[in-house]
């Protein structure tokens, strides 16, 4: 099995190929508690694709973002962020979690908000200036939220905190974008508004994976699929991976055969 | 009217009423800046919990020492105080509690365990009692060389100010620094701490110093002004803030306003107040004090610009 070679061997990646990719995860471990969220998990996403991590709810995706990132602690694994650890390769890297996991009640106006993706650019015991303002505001305009600048976050309908999520990831300006659910309770226009900044990041040459839970979308926007339930399932581009027997596999008795036909998969 | 006024603020307003008063503003200052944080944190009770367990530290050092001295007992107190922290961390995770409780549990039984303490040692000789503990004894903070305002320019006589002011100030200025130093990575992590870290942030070696400070800021308090106040510092003021204003920068003015103005009409009221209705007694300062910045609050909800806020909060 070509997958033998993927292996590591005495905490060293030996795929050479794979070396510099964007990512690259061998054997992930992560668990609350006594229960693995995510267990052993292998990806490798190459770079200038943009790919869906797709599972059952508490199938360990969000998890699986934040063991790579560190943001939990890792119980074993390894991940490789092109190349490096991902304390070298920090500021290549854009994270943007979950629009739940904060409390939009902060006291914060929007470009409060898009300001804490230029943290990188400030340096230590500084604080925002004029310049790091333009920058956020050209951010704001990319996700059409120029004229939000001053509003309190907590004014905001899901779609826009969403989308002043995604203008803080761009105020990053990295090479590659981890999302988290961002197009969870968001409304159409929001979606359409996403979709094509993460095609632009794309165009660009950038990486992109976004946690993804609307399957029927999954064709129209990503090139690649990691499908996760705790194990990983499959992983590939989506022509020959986001297969009828794989989603079974993924979601077991969950997922209704009636959906997956609405899929119409290869 | 304008020689009532400065007969009151004259000689003797310098020497029993101006350094209470300004340690008293000093000390509400220290705590509602840490407030603000730990208010936006959900951890509003751990200053609760640590102005708490300083008793039982105080108590422990006075035990071991023999002494009152300021630095065995602020030693001791800032050991209880991160005592009571890992063991609020073992209970979370031990008992699997929401922190709330575990606060709860840690700090009502160190605070008893403290109480007890005093009870069966011998500490009538010296002036540590739980009266002391909750109320402090701002009143008694006077400035005895104190001959008028022009003592303040007198080096014989600042040096006979109360060692509480100076140590405060210090306390003050530190705790200040801190906030003005880590404002970024405050303000993120407290807003966002899944992207904090992401971003190279050390999100738990500053959460602990967030709480070092607020330990420092009870412990140096504690002894001036007693834990009613610390207690309502790192509340009331930052929660009052936050009803004026939707920015951190602004919320954190105004809760150094409303200390401010809790310390010194607090103190006014109570050494005052009750002579304007004819009674020859004072109040305590330190109850009256946390009286107003919960009275502050009242109004700041009823009358706070931001009280109506249309958060729309994770509905995912």
């Amino acid at each position: 099995m070509s997958s033998a070679k993927l292996v590591a061997e005495s905490g060293k990646i030996l795929d050479v190929a794979a070396k510099d990719a964007p990512l690259t995860v061998r054997g992930l471990t992560v668990s609350y508690g006594n229960k693995p969220a995510v267990f052993s998990v292998d990806a490798s996403i190459p770079a200038g694709s943009m790919t869906a991590i797709i599972g059952p709810n508490g199938a360990g995706k969000s998890t699986f973002l934040k063991g790579t990132l560190g943001v939990v602690p890792r119980l074993s694994g390894e991940v490789r962020i092109f190349g490096k650890l991902f304390e070298d390769a920090r500021d290549r890297v854009a994270y943007v979690p979950q629009r739940a996991s904060v409390d939009w009640d902060f006291p914060a106006r929007v470009i409060d908000v898009v300001l804490m993706g230029l943290y990188g650019s400030v340096g230590l015991f500084r604080l925002w200036r004029a310049r790091h303002r333009e920058q956020a505001m050209d951010c704001l305009k990319r996700v059409g939220m120029a004229d939000f600048a001053d509003r309190q976050i907590g004014q905001l309908s899901g779609g826009q905190q969403q989308r002043v999520f995604l203008a803080r990831a761009l105020a990053q300006n990295a090479e590659f974008y981890l999302l988290d659910e961002p197009f969870a309770g968001v409304d159409a226009a929001t979606e359409r508004a996403i979709v094509s900044v993460l095609k632009e990041l794309k165009a660009e040459g950038r990486t992109v994976v976004c946690v993804h839970h609307d399957l029927s979308t999954v064709a129209e926007y990503f090139d690649r699929v990691l499908l996760i339930n705790v194990r990983r399932i499959a992983e590939g581009p989506v022509d020959t991976t986001f297969t009828a027997e794989n989603l079974q596999e993924t979601y077991g008795g969950r997922l209704a055969a009636t959906h997956i036909d609405e899929l119409h998969l290869a | 009217m304008i020689d009532d006024l400065i007969t009151a603020l004259g000689a003797e307003f310098v020497q029993l009423s101006l350094t209470p008063i300004v340690i008293g503003t000093l000390a509400a200052i220290a705590c509602a800046l840490p407030g603000n944080f730990l208010l936006l944190r959900r951890q509003a009770l751990i200053g609760d919990a640590i102005s708490h367990v300083v008793l039982p530290g105080i108590v422990a050092a006075f035990l071991v020492t023999g002494t009152i001295t300021a630095v065995p007992m602020m030693i001791g107190a800032g050991a209880a105080a991160i005592v009571a922290v890992i063991m609020i961390e073992i209970v979370k995770r031990l008992g699997r509690v929401e922190p709330g409780a575990a606060m709860g549990l840690v700090f009502t039984t160190l605070f008893a365990a403290g109480v007890l303490f005093l009870e069966i040692t011998d500490t009538s000789s010296v002036h540590i009692d739980v009266q002391h503990a909750l109320l402090g004894n701002l009143e008694s903070l006077i400035w005895f060389d104190a001959e008028g305002w022009g003592s303040l320019l007198d080096p014989t006589a600042l040096t006979t100010l109360p060692p509480q002011l100076p140590r405060l100030a210090i306390v003050l200025v530190g705790i200040a620094l801190f906030i003005f130093l880590f404002w970024k990575e405050l303000k993120i992590s407290t807003f966002d701490a899944a992207f904090a870290g992401a971003i190279g942030i050390r999100t738990r070696a500053l959460g602990f110093a967030l709480v070092v400070a607020t330990a420092v800021a009870a412990v140096a308090a504690f002894d001036a002004v007693g834990s009613i106040i610390v207690i309502a510092m790192f509340v009331c003021p930052p929660a009052s803030a936050r009803l004026m204003t939707n920015q951190l920068a602004r919320q954190v003015g105004w809760s150094v306003v409303f200390a401010t103005i809790s310390a010194v009409l607090g103190y006014v009221f109570a050494g005052y107040g009750p002579g304007w209705f004819g009674s020859p007694y004072a109040v305590s300062a330190a109850g009256m004090i946390a009286t107003v910045s919960g009275v502050i609050l009242i109004l700041t909800c009823l009358f706070g610009p931001q009280r109506k806020r249309t958060g729309q909060h994770a509905e995912a």
